[in-house]
């Protein structure tokens, strides 16, 4: 509800934005307007909430923009407020050809109030859907390597990961990788599980890129969140 | 603890010189009958002295020695603890870890009163696997005092294990002790409601980080038979108490906890002289409160981490295991009852040096390298 009232708002502003753009007296055709233009020049116009901005071509800055052009910008302004927290510039030319620009991408060929291919989320700030989304897929991974460090399945001998490693109390991933005395080479946290997976659970090794073999991964360093890292530690 | 003063280097290289001969023997336990197997431990023991490798539990001597200064009497018995068996066949790592804990108690000279066993024989409460644990522990010569754990109860509730071993709990009398053997590992019902198979809530019980148990209890039951029991009990009886978790609470979410801890203890409190022995654990765990001695029990099959929090200030950890040594941070051990009815604790790691907590750094709270010792580090 108070979201809807901020958008109603900015397009409020946005509007009168767009009115204070003088009516050129000539009353110039908008299409034709800026014929014989400086091309190279350009006027920026923001939207009321600083996030929309138009860089309007063939008008200088201290230039007043011709009114049917004028629409087409505020028209272009409101249209982008749909996309009330993203931080989209577009660019409108001469021959009102219009190309947005959002998050790094670029879309050419815009028309008005027709679809942006995608909006994607300002990368660093995630809405909380999103977090819930990002949430929900980690924990999926979490909990299969969860059942799979619990269970007989990956050994051959009825022993399972967690016998020893309790809540994966002591798997120390963040130890590695470290010059694992006991293989005389330098080991990743995968080479160790393996070690156990073929040795005390007498099972058959898994490859580096196994599904379980990641969600086993995905479990050990989950419950170990928060842990400094400390390679090569023993 | 060897003799000849050989370096453990040189007394591993004579045995590796016996591995033939070794593997020989052990393969020769696989399906041997008793009067085989009792032959075989002879041969075992009479190559070990052979070798010049003299089981450590040749260091009992000094130990009785020890008791002797406190006023004579005094005895001894052993432990084999948490062998958490499969019904796999003899070829499987945690049988033949039990092979080695009964070798070493059946070696013992003299030999112990009796050996406790302190729980968890099977893993998932099978009939299998707790039928080959008595199989296995039944080559003990001493006579064998059980506890209970949670891995021999929950898949029948304790049908199997009470069929082949009697009461869980029960006490007895010896050379002057007052004995106590609790179930400890009593959970409230968690199954029932939502619907689990034995077999299911056998494996949430066998997962010691799985949460949806229920805390372990005494409960009000063996409460009311331990107060009546202790009713008949001189309060300068010294009272030895066995039970399968620790009679404290040290951390929940593994269970390392027994949930009516302070009841218990309370009912123990009258006593001057009172020592708990518990499984569970699988690790050197000492703990003191106020009158009441605690001792863990080292597991055969494998050792639990330390639990993040909660550890007593009297504790002195061993070392961290080596997983590459199937053996390290595993054991047996003995408990040398003095006297005074306190007790001396041995933990006979078999990859580490042996261990001793003695009753008397328990009483003053000076166990070298503990947290607070401030006196000479030997
Ligand atoms: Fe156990
Ligand atoms: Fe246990």
């Amino acid at each position: 509800m108070k979201r809807n009232l901020v958008i109603a708002g900015c397009l409020l502003l946005a509007g009168l934005a767009a009115l204070v753009f003088e009516v050129n007296p000539r009353g110039e055709d908008a299409r034709h307007g800026l014929v014989g233009a400086d091309e190279w020049a350009s006027r920026a116009v923001w939207a009321c909430d600083r996030r929309k901005l138009v860089v309007v071509e063939g008008v200088r800055p201290d230039q007043k923009i011709p009114p049917a052009r004028a629409q087409l910008v505020a028209d272009l302004l409101m249209d982008l407020m749909r996309y009330c927290d993203q931080e989209i510039t577009a660019k409108l030319e001469v021959s009102e050809r219009i190309t947005v620009a959002a998050n790094g991408l670029v879309y050419e060929d815009y028309v008005v109030g027709g679809p942006l291919p995608i909006v994607p989320a300002r990368y660093g700030a995630p809405t909380r859907r999103e977090q819930r989304i990002w949430a929900a897929e980690l924990a999926k991974l979490v909990s299969e390597g969860d059942r799979l460090f619990h269970s007989d399945e990956i050994g051959k001998n009825g022993v399972a990961c967690a016998m020893c490693h309790p809540h994966a109390v002591g798997t120390h991933p963040e130890t590695y990788p470290k010059f694992q005395t006991q293989l005389k080479q330098v080991a990743l946290l995968r080479d160790m599980v393996n070690w156990c997976i073929a040795n005390p659970m007498e099972g058959d090794e898994l490859a580096h890129d196994d599904p379980r073999m990641k969600a086993l991964e995905a479990y050990i360093i989950a419950q170990r969140a928060g842990k400094v890292l400390e390679s090569g530690k023993h | 603890m060897y003799r000849n003063n050989l370096t453990k280097k040189e007394i591993e290289r004579r045995f590796a010189e016996r591995s033939d001969e070794d593997s020989a023997r052990i393969r020769s336990l696989l399906n041997c009958d008793r009067r085989q197997f009792l032959r075989t431990s002879l041969e075992f023991a009479g190559m070990a002295a052979a070798a010049s490798l003299v089981p450590l539990h040749s260091f009992q001597l000094v130990n009785v020695a020890h008791a002797a200064e406190d006023g004579g009497g005094g005895f001894r018995f052993a432990y084999i603890s948490d062998t958490h068996l499969y019904d796999r066949g003899m070829n499987h790592r945690f049988v033949k870890a039990v092979l080695k804990a009964v070798e070493d108690v059946n070696a013992m000279d003299p030999q112990p009163d009796f050996v406790l066993f302190g729980g968890d024989l099977a893993q998932l409460g099978k009939p299998g696997e707790l039928s080959l644990g008595k199989q296995l522990l039944n080559e003990v010569r001493a006579p064998l005092k059980m506890i209970v754990g949670e891995h021999d109860w929950y898949l029948d509730l304790g049908e199997k294990w009470r069929e082949l071993f009697g009461r869980d709990y029960y006490s007895f009398d010896h050379k002057g002790v007052h004995f106590v053997v609790l179930n400890s590992v009593v959970e409230k019902d968690f199954w029932t409601e939502k619907g689990y198979t034995p077999e299911e809530r056998m494996a949430i019980v066998a997962g010691l980080d799985d949460s949806r148990q229920s805390p372990f209890e005494v409960g009000e039951e063996q409460r009311d038979w331990l107060r009546s029991d202790l009713e008949q009990v001189n309060r300068k009886t010294p009272i030895v108490v066995f039970s399968h978790s620790p009679l404290y609470k040290l951390y929940r979410p593994w269970n390392f906890w027994t949930d009516d801890a302070e009841e218990v203890q309370a009912l123990l409190r009258r006593f001057k002289t009172v020592t708990v022995l518990h499984g569970h654990t699988h690790q050197l765990l000492t703990n003191r409160i106020r009158n009441i001695h605690f001792h863990g029990l080292l597991s055969t099959a494998w050792p639990w981490p330390y639990a993040p929090e909660g550890l007593p200030n009297y504790t002195v950890q061993m070392n961290r295991a080596d997983p590459f040594d199937q053996f390290d941070g595993c054991g047996d051990g003995s408990v040398e009852v003095l006297a005074s009815g306190r007790v001396d604790k041995h933990y006979n790691l078999w990859s580490q040096n042996p261990r001793t907590v003695t009753a008397a750094q328990l009483a003053s709270g000076k166990i070298p390298g503990a947290r607070g010792y401030d006196g000479p580090a030997y």
